[in-house]
């Protein structure tokens, strides 16, 4: 079923157009990086204040209210270019252990980020929220850091 | 020596053969590099962002230096590491490479935007540190950053590619001069 559907995204025309140019594969792949640099700016610089590091003068509601557009950005740009990324070699991607580790950290990091990070990150951090923070935040961290790693770990499979 | 003669001797040690041939020091530095695009760009975005004047606007440029720019830092000592150690172990290609060779042009307009910005630009913070809007100075050394670094990040992806390569003849005129191939005259 699940390999079914993949062999059928092999056929649709985005994934071809993406195999046949000798250039648009590198390109997109390049933007998805500019877009994860910028995901990583908007995420760390709120995890590392969580964790009591970074602009520790600031709230942390302060930092992510103002870091939320840049992250809201990058994932999105990181859709769009993933997208034909993943339709140029959808069956290789079914056969890489490294695809479904990625996929997998994404379907937690995703929701982890936009439901619980953002409720706890709004918060006024009192003492016993503080701990909690530190956990969101190294939570947080983890599961964007494994999901960058196994995405260039696509690559070499 | 020339460089290039530089880079053959380089190439035969047994470090850089060593690391060349790994089955996963080499995927495990190179991934390393990129993972602490992360950190390193992340943090070195945000802080161009505030200097433009899109992101934490309430924060004063100076706090801004103090607190993030060390974790610039820290990222940036990564990935120097990280990246002699890449041209280490294929250093004859990588010297050839018409993007390891823009992207070291880039590197140096970034670090003369760096030396601008911080000899000329933030000693005088104390005059516009908590303007909403910053003096185009400093939103210019910004601007040059993120678009100097993107262009940094592209040009070391595109290394990878071997479209441009000494060893694929023929190449446009630029192309061999830029990359500095030795072509053999045609017979």
């Amino acid at each position: 079923m699940v390999l079914e559907f993949f062999q059928w995204c092999e056929t649709v025309w985005l994934g071809r157009v993406v195999v046949e140019s000798l250039w648009l594969f590198p390109v997109i792949e390049a933007v998805h990086l500019l877009a994860l640099s910028v995901l990583g700016g908007a995420v760390l610089v709120v995890d590392l204040r969580m964790l009591g590091f970074g602009l520790t003068g600031r709230t942390v509601s302060e930092i992510a209210r103002n870091a939320k557009p840049w992250l809201m950005g990058a994932v999105i740009a990181l859709i769009v270019t993933g997208i034909p990324l993943f339709l140029s070699e959808p069956t290789k991607c079914y056969y890489s252990p490294a695809f479904w580790v990625k996929m997998g950290g994404l379907a937690i990091a995703l929701p982890f980020t936009f439901a619980i990070r953002n409720r706890i990150a709004a918060a006024e951090p009192v003492r016993n929220t503080a701990r909690l923070q530190m956990l969101v935040g190294a939570l947080s961290m983890a599961l964007w850091i494994t999901v960058a790693a196994a995405g260039r770990w696509i690559g070499f499979s | 020596m020339s460089l290039l003669a530089y880079a053959e001797w380089l190439a035969a040690t047994e470090g850089s053969t060593a690391l060349r041939e790994s089955l996963f020091m080499y995927p495990l530095v190179e991934s390393t590099h990129v993972l602490f695009l992360l950190l390193f760009v992340g943090m070195t975005v945000m802080w161009d962002l505030r200097l433009i004047g899109k992101v934490l606007t309430d924060v004063p440029v100076t706090e801004m230096a103090d607190r993030v720019l060390p974790w610039v830092r820290a990222g940036f000592v990564v990935m120097v590491v990280t990246g002699v150690l890449l041209v280490y172990a294929i250093p004859v290609r990588t010297y050839q490479s018409v993007w390891f060779r823009a992207k070291v042009i880039f590197l140096i307009l970034a670090f003369l935007n760096i030396w601008y910005f911080h000899a000329k630009v933030l000693p005088n913070a104390a005059t516009w540190d908590r303007d909403v809007k910053l003096p185009w100075p400093v939103r210019r050394a910004g601007l040059a950053s993120i678009v100097l670094w993107a262009l940094i990040i592209v040009a070391g992806r595109f290394i990878a590619y071997n479209w441009f390569d000494c060893d694929i003849q023929p190449q446009p005129g630029f192309v061999n001069w830029f990359a500095g191939c030795v072509v053999p005259a045609p017979q």
